[in-house]
């Protein structure tokens, strides 16, 4: 995105100033890049065209991080600058948070899965 | 208004502000619903938590192999990611105050979302048909209070449109319809942004699985 037209667009509309301005060249370069991003893991998991399920998996991990970034700074107007800052302290804020009820989630039950007595053991003790 | 004090170790009067000076109406609005939306975020990181723990219990119920139809889902997903990018030209035909080019152009966001929610619904009829309820399996209950929640928020928001098209056509652009229309945009964005992780975690990973 251009900062110079948007300090200038800012200028004549003192009203909602902070937020940035959005332009169609700005959608559009988003939506052209979500499409992207969206079609290639679709055409990955239905062809298959990678050997290995995990690597096909980290694949498209990694484009979902991709295509939420695009999404954050093309549609939402995401910058360190809007609402002086705080919009992004929230956003680091919930990104922190999310990352350990996910990870810690996750880890915590595997391991409890994996602690849990065998079946035929249980079946054994009465 | 002022305070003055006098402190004793320096002798200088000194002043400070004790009230907050007014600020004009929906000053605070944007950030305070960037707030919000952060926290419906954390709603749907716990039922992402929950589904990504319960996602493989399939009670030897069917699983997503058996259920998810890709090409539809691909479909659903370019509904949603074409309603994104028509509410952002209803925000640039705001910005340029073209009143009914707005209201069509959000007009043709809500057909977009309405789309998305009948597709949505029409599979959920179909697994339920085929005995894939909610009560099957872990999975199933996890999966359908994730893409249900979120399919949940797509109708208020389908509400809210409607809303805020009968506002818009009744008084126009005015300045608090503007901040209504802005602060429904995040929440369109940022439900979009919530299908990235449902269509990867969900459908694409619980095919891979």
């Amino acid at each position: 995105m251009n900062t110079d037209t948007h300090a200038a667009h800012a200028g004549d509309h003192h009203h909602d100033d902070g937020h940035a301005h959005s332009t169609f060249s700005g959608y559009m370069l988003g939506f052209v890049l979500s499409v992207v991003l969206t079609a290639i893991p679709f055409w990955l998991v239905m062809s298959g065209a990678l050997p290995s399920k995990q690597i096909t998996a980290l694949v498209i991990m990694a484009f979902a991080v991709v295509q939420i970034v695009v999404h954050m700074i093309y549609f939402l107007h995401m910058n360190t600058k809007s609402e002086n800052g705080w919009s992004m302290m929230a956003l680091i804020f919930t990104i922190v948070m999310v990352v350990i009820a996910l990870s810690g989630s996750l880890w915590v039950m595997n391991h409890l899965n994996s602690n849990m007595m065998p079946m035929h053991e249980m079946t054994g003790m009465k | 208004m002022t305070v003055s004090v006098n402190p004793a170790q320096t002798g200088e009067p000194m002043f400070y502000l004790a009230d907050e000076h007014p600020h004009p109406e929906g000053y605070s609005t944007s950030l305070g619903f960037w707030i919000y939306l952060m926290s419906d975020c954390l709603i749907f990181a716990m039922l992402f938590a929950a589904f990504g723990v319960l996602g493989g219990n399939y009670a030897a119920g069917p699983a997503p192999k058996d259920l998810f139809e890709l090409p539809l889902v691909a479909v659903n997903t370019s509904m949603l990611l074409l309603s994104s990018i028509t509410y952002g030209f209803a925000m640039l035909t705001m910005q340029q105050n073209k009143i009914a080019q707005t209201q069509m152009w959000l007009a043709i966001t809500g057909l977009f979302g309405l789309a998305f929610i009948g597709i949505e619904l029409s599979e959920f009829a179909h697994m339920i048909h085929e005995g894939a309820t909610p009560q099957r399996s872990a999975f199933l209950s996890a999966f359908f209070t994730l893409v249900g929640t979120h399919g949940l928020h797509v109708s208020c928001g389908l509400i809210w449109l409607v809303t805020l098209m009968v506002q818009v056509w009744k008084f126009g652009l005015i300045e608090a319809n503007r901040r209504r229309l802005m602060c429904l945009s995040m929440f369109w964005h940022f439900l979009d942004v919530v299908w990235i992780g449902v269509f990867t975690f969900v459908y694409l990973l619980g095919v891979l699985r």
